[in-house]
């Protein structure tokens, strides 16, 4: 078994009104930074995994983000899982 | 009739609830998140509002995995009747027991007021007691009461008449003014497509009593009681 860790991004689907994304982007605007749009605000979630190889490790947190770190009626999910480095402390 | 009330830490609305479900003659059962069944004889199960587990995560999305609410879903699917109010609503959708989600407001805000509600159909056990096109006036509590879900899921809704209530104003007419959360159509409560459970944003327990400036939430306990007492 080796160990991964995976971070994952929880984000609004796009066609749901992220009202946090637009509070922000109008508050940037207000601060006169201009030039920046579309802004989402997500979560995100980090976690180690034991696996034997990366393709379990990846479905077992794709499992865990379709039972419970994620609602998929709302929400997005992006996973990145590297290896954890030896030695390597949370 | 017995009417259990779940009971999970951060509930906040139980005492409540207890008090809807006996003023139309029920008894009240207190229910407890580690419970592992329910008692025998139950006839319905209200999950009531608060903020169980702290809406850890996403509201709803931990307490859905309590030890009760195996039983919950297992009582449901049998056609026990389950009633969902504000947190218990969130609750029943992440349990996928109702379609649908409820995310954060639209105004981001919390909001607490009286809001009023057009009543969509009688022909159903939450509803027995009203009239269709009714409007009650009963108050909301929440920050997380925006109804969404994706458009197939809402034409489905909606073509079976799951809808029960809308936000509306004092004559019924539905706007966007009368919409406190920017719920899709409008949308404050459901029921599922079988029409054993329900879920509803606004809590009708906190209109029971004249002393709290509306008693229009009786009438939403006497349909549960008409219905019960008609099993």
């Amino acid at each position: 078994m080796k160990t991964y860790t995976a971070s994952i991004i929880v984000s609004l689907r796009r066609a749901i009104l992220d009202v946090q994304g637009k509070a922000v982007e109008n508050a940037l605007h207000s601060l006169h930074m201009q030039g920046m749009a579309n802004v989402r605000i997500g979560k995100h979630i980090e976690l180690d995994v034991q696996a034997p190889d990366m393709e379990s490790a990846r479905a077992t947190v794709e499992e865990a983000c379709a039972k419970l770190l994620a609602n998929p009626v709302m929400e997005d999910v992006h996973i990145d899982i590297a290896e954890k480095a030896a030695g390597a402390s949370a | 009739m017995k009417i259990g009330v779940v009971t999970f830490p951060g509930s906040n609305c139980n005492a409540d609830a207890e008090f809807g479900a006996t003023i139309t003659g029920n008894t009240a059962v207190r229910l407890w998140h580690k419970d592992t069944s329910l008692p025998s004889g139950l006839d319905a199960v209200i999950l009531p509002g608060g903020f169980s587990y702290g809406d850890y995560l996403r509201t709803g999305a931990i307490a859905r995995f309590s030890p009760i609410m195996q039983s919950v879903i297992a009582f449901a699917n049998d056609g026990g009747i389950v009633f969902g109010i504000c947190n218990g609503f969130q609750i029943l959708c992440e349990s996928g027991l109702l379609p649908g989600a409820l995310i954060r407001n639209e105004g981001l805000s919390f909001v607490c007021k009286d809001v009023n509600l057009r009543v969509e159909r009688t022909n159903s056990p939450f509803t027995r007691a009203l009239s269709t096109g009714s409007v009650l006036r009963i108050p909301i509590a929440h920050g997380e009461g925006r109804f969404t879900a994706p458009a197939e899921v809402i034409n489905e809704i909606e073509a079976n008449n799951q809808v029960l209530y809308r936000y509306a104003t004092e004559d019924g007419t539905l706007s966007s003014e009368a919409n406190p959360n920017g719920s899709i159509n409008n949308i404050a409560g459901i029921t599922n497509a079988r029409g054993n459970v329900m879920g509803m944003m606004p809590h009708p327990e906190r209109a029971c009593d004249p002393l709290l400036g509306s008693t229009d939430g009786v009438s939403v306990f006497a349909s549960l009681a008409l219905e019960l007492s008609s099993r």
